[in-house]
């Protein structure tokens, strides 16, 4: 079994993401958190590398995208039996509101998970769930 | 080489070099080229924006903020002031994975702009500028005029107070 395998299914033994994320570079460098407590979420808190317009403060565009496309991946590395990190196929997000330079939250649901392929939908917010930040969908590829 | 290009190429240095421990610099993401309508970017390989570390392939997500930030520059140079322009929406198709090492190179043009709205089409590569990893297209709000009448007076001053300090 491979490294990432083993830590794919240690995370899902335990219920607990921090191997699976430790394991991943671009992860650390976000600072993605992960919790499970009933659902399972995904957490960016504020840091200063994923500042893309310094005035507002607010995030990069591409720090909430990689936020969403890595929870999407991670929630498919936890809900599945997968062994390997899912391959994005296409991602698009709205981004309906600013994102400001605070904690951000995002959820993910699988709306049909195929052979192949799933499609996921993942929300994104900061002080409201009801008033989200970003909405995304992605389709991975599992192997 | 006209007035407004020559404070867009320097928008585009401020953008990537002003904030140091920022996403730009957190990726290495950088301009090299930037006309009316259209801006080209690149990005080094670095173990830090690995996505995949059995494979060391990178991750998407820096292909996203790569290619959001390319045509977020090109919706900006098709204007006649300097402003930015928040992004309203982004699509990638990953065609293809990154090769480990090396570098990513975007390109983004403007097809379409509009009094509210513009439309970018960008891609990313490594070797090949016909074999895209990625394409993708983003669209981006025109802010207000009203929101937007100091701004330009804004960002040349900051241009200008730059050049002064060397």
């Amino acid at each position: 079994m491979s490294a990432m395998a083993e830590a794919a299914h240690r995370a899902r033994a335990d219920a607990d993401l921090s191997p699976v994320i430790e394991a991943i570079p671009y992860a650390r460098l976000l600072g993605i958190r992960a919790s499970h407590r009933g659902e399972l979420l995904f957490h960016l808190p504020p840091k200063p590398g994923n500042v893309g317009n310094p005035t507002l403060p607010a995030l990069h565009g591409g720090a909430i995208g990689g936020f969403l496309e890595l929870s999407g991946a991670l929630h498919l590395v936890m809900t599945m039996d997968v062994l390997r990190i899912p391959k994005v196929v296409d991602f698009s997000i709205d981004y309906v509101r600013a994102g400001r330079l605070q904690d951000t939250h995002a959820a993910c649901h699988v709306v049909r998970q195929g052979r192949k392929l799933v499609n996921v939908a993942i929300q994104a917010w900061q002080d409201s769930r009801e008033e989200p930040i970003a909405t995304a969908r992605a389709h991975f590829l599992l192997e | 080489m006209s007035e407004q290009l020559t404070k867009l190429r320097k928008l585009s240095e401020l953008m990537v070099k002003a904030n140091p421990g920022d996403h730009f610099h957190a990726l290495g993401m950088r301009f090299t080229a930037v006309e009316e309508g259209g801006a080209k970017m690149q990005l080094p390989y670095s173990d830090a924006i690995v996505g995949n570390p059995e494979t060391g392939v990178v991750h998407g997500g820096v292909i996203t903020a790569l290619l959001d930030s390319c045509c977020g520059f090109a919706a900006i140079s098709c204007l006649d002031h300097l402003c930015f322009c928040p992004t309203l929406d982004l699509r990638i198709d990953y065609m293809g994975m990154a090769v480990p090492g090396r570098t990513i190179y975007a390109e983004a043009r403007v097809y379409r702009s509009t009094r509210h709205v513009i439309f970018c089409r960008g891609k990313a590569y490594q070797d090949d500028p016909q074999k895209p990893l990625a394409y993708c297209v983003a669209n981006f709000a025109q802010l207000d005029p009203e929101v937007v009448k100091n701004l330009d007076a804004q960002i040349v001053a900051v241009l200008d107070s730059m050049e002064d300090a060397g």
